[in-house]
């Protein structure tokens, strides 16, 4: 097992951390900044949101503790999320044309542990909006995060998405992050 | 079979002419009723495999058709195709798609009680039915079981029609994409990996078909990804990297082009059955190959060993209802649910006692191509999309499959037809037309045998 997942796997779902308000502001602030960057599609700004070997995690089910080696919705390290942003680019990614579009509201936001590096486990939920060839359809769940200290900010270790529906069936593929 | 005022036997006929479809096959709500009547509640549908349900009271939900059905293991350990439905006032006895019953299927309404194989168990203050024609011997008051439901190796099948040819006759020569799914395994067995993941086709069931083993269409549909992974491959070259193996799994889109897929032979087989040779031996000379390589001789014996891995078959379609990858352990199933809509469910196989990395390689493939984040299977999906969309519009009534026609191999002695020899030929797609007409006129095919 990895060792951010481990520590995911390892953290209270439940607790809730006593931090500084200046802690959670910065917590708060990364993820509002993660979710419009998502939105707005700064590919670059995306990429450098993840540490190294960081992943993005949608499990397929709630009692999986691990993406590594299980089947996943999405399981993605740095070089899967470089092939997804070429490949969604490509003037013949098909069904990316019309381009999508994406809206998300993330709420929720109780940091569950503040090591005394400064790591941090935060979990949240989100609204997420996505419009596609001219209909518009709703995704929601919550997020937990994994950050690592960076300077005066956080990089993600590993952000886990469960999604309220999450065992389809899934009327058409999702071609990004949620 | 009921007669359609309709469709005639001779106007289903004229549908399919040697090269060319007649679009009303793709989106006629009365021919897919026929279809649903004639090929999905009469052929051998797939339910699942028998590790599906493991233990005792396990069931898992299966389509048929337009039919309701659950698998259940009863206490003996045997498995059971029933209809999910109580046979008292109606109501559906299992509502998630799969879980454990215990030791008695119950029914939420009035609480009757059934065994795992539909026998009822008991009936809450039954002397109210004394002297009434409720008889609980009776099998009408016990949940109805498919008329036939068999397993090949484990690999479990219902037919909704009493009689007809039984399971192995009907999957023929095909049988060999299930064998392989076991064979494959050093420890002779596999089972299914979690859960399958379900996708609903916004498309006829025959364009999901059809396109499986449509080899004119990869370099062209799934182009971009084929371009996107390659690039990836060649910065992480760069920066003294080894690109995963199942990347290569993208990269072939780019790499053998539009044209290139020549090399690759189809065939139809008298069932309906199809298949898509060559294209992924998965024999790369690595030592996580070559250490399976090895336990596979040392399960087998070289010879017999060599000539399970030689099965060179990327695709292998059980018409109506399965399309299996066999050196990927992958297999999905459709579900029809209307002229548009389909249901697939994908599943993924471990090969018992095989390494860990060859388990990798094909969770790769189950993830890069058939999961609900594909960057593969999501402009399939949408090219299925528009031509369900075309197909219904006045611009053309016809599809063409014109690719080689007339240029089939005559049949050998399996009653198989070829492709032409280094062509990208329409063959399955007729093939698979042809036995449609036979199926939705004379109910059996007689295409090539
Ligand atoms: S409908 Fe099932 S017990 Fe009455
Ligand atoms: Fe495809």
């Amino acid at each position: 097992m990895g060792e951010a997942a481990l520590k995911l796997a390892e953290s209270d779902p439940f607790a809730v951390a006593d931090v500084s308000v200046e802690t959670q502001q910065a917590v708060e602030r990364f993820l509002y900044r993660q979710a419009e960057i998502l939105d707005e599609k700064q590919w670059d700004d995306w990429l450098a949101l993840y540490t190294k070997d960081g992943h993005y995690w949608m499990p397929a089910r709630e009692d999986q503790t691990d993406g590594d080696g299980v089947p996943n919705i999405f399981w993605e390290n740095n070089d899967i999320m470089k092939m997804r942003i070429r490949r969604n680019n490509h003037p013949h990614a098909h069904s990316q044309a019309p381009e999508n579009r994406l809206c998300h509201v993330v709420s929720n936001v109780i940091i569950e542990d503040e090591a005394p590096n400064g790591d941090i486990v935060v979990r949240s939920r989100f609204h997420c909006a996505e419009y596609l060839r001219y209909e518009v359809r709703q995704f929601t769940g919550k997020y937990r995060h994994l950050l690592v200290r960076d300077g005066d900010s956080y990089k993600i270790a590993l952000q886990r998405v469960d999604l309220v529906n999450r065992e389809g069936p899934w009327e058409y593929v999702m071609q990004w992050w949620l | 079979m009921t007669q359609s005022q309709t469709w005639t036997d001779e106007k289903i006929a004229a549908l399919v002419e040697p090269d060319r479809v007649h679009r009303l096959a793709y989106t006629d709500q009365e021919l897919f009723d026929l279809e649903m009547e004639r090929i999905f509640e009469k052929l051998w549908i797939y339910i699942g495999h028998e590790s599906q349900v493991k233990e005792p009271g396990d069931y898992y939900l299966a389509r048929v058709g337009r039919q309701p059905m659950v698998m259940t293991r009863d206490g003996k350990g045997e498995i059971h195709v029933l209809y999910n439905r109580c046979p008292h006032r109606g109501a559906q006895l299992c509502t998630a798609r799969a879980g454990n019953a215990g030791k008695h299927l119950r029914c939420s309404y009035h609480a009757w009680t059934f065994n795992l194989d539909g026998r009822i168990d008991a009936i809450p203050a039954i002397n109210g039915y004394d002297g009434t024609r409720f008889d609980k011997n009776d099998p009408l008051f016990h949940i109805k079981k498919a008329p036939r439901a068999d397993n090949y190796r484990g690999f479990w099948f219902a037919s909704l029609a009493e009689d007809g040819p039984g399971l192995e006759e009907h999957l023929g020569q095909a049988k060999i994409a299930l064998d392989q799914l076991i064979d494959r395994a050093p420890g002779k067995e596999c089972e299914v990996v979690g859960d399958c993941f379900q996708m609903v086709q916004q498309s006829n069931w025959k364009i999901f078909l059809e396109n499986q083993i449509d080899v004119s269409h990869p370099g062209a549909t799934h182009e971009s990804t084929g371009y996107a992974a390659m690039t990836v491959e060649e910065d992480m070259k760069a920066a003294g990297e080894t690109p995963p193996l199942e990347y290569g799994f993208l990269t072939d889109f780019k790499r053998i082009g539009i044209d290139g897929w020549d090399k690759f032979g189809t065939t139809g087989h008298p069932q309906g059955h199809t298949t898509l040779e060559g294209y992924m031996g998965l024999r790369p000379d690595d030592p996580d190959t070559n250490e399976y390589v090895r336990l596979m001789y040392d399960a087998y014996g070289e010879t017999k060993a060599e000539e399970i891995l030689g099965v060179d078959m990327h695709h292998v379609l059980l018409y109506p209802c399965n399309s299996v990858q066999p050196p990927l352990q992958q297999l999905r199933t459709i579900r029809p649910l209307a002229p548009n809509k389909t249901l697939t469910e994908i599943w993924q196989f471990r090969l018992k006692d095989a390494p860990e990395a060859i388990y990798r390689r094909s969770l790769g493939y189950y993830y890069l191509v058939n999961s609900p984040s594909t960057m593969v299977n999501a402009d399939d999906l949408f090219n299925w999309w528009k031509c369900q969309n075309g197909l219904t519009s006045d611009g053309g009534d016809w599809i063409s499959l014109h690719r080689n026609a007339g240029q089939d191999l005559p049949p050998d002695d399996h009653g198989i037809v070829h492709s032409a020899p280094a062509s990208m030929s329409e063959l399955p797609l007729r093939h698979m037309m042809q036995v449609w007409k036979d199926y939705m006129t004379n109910g059996h095919a007689k295409v090539g045998g």
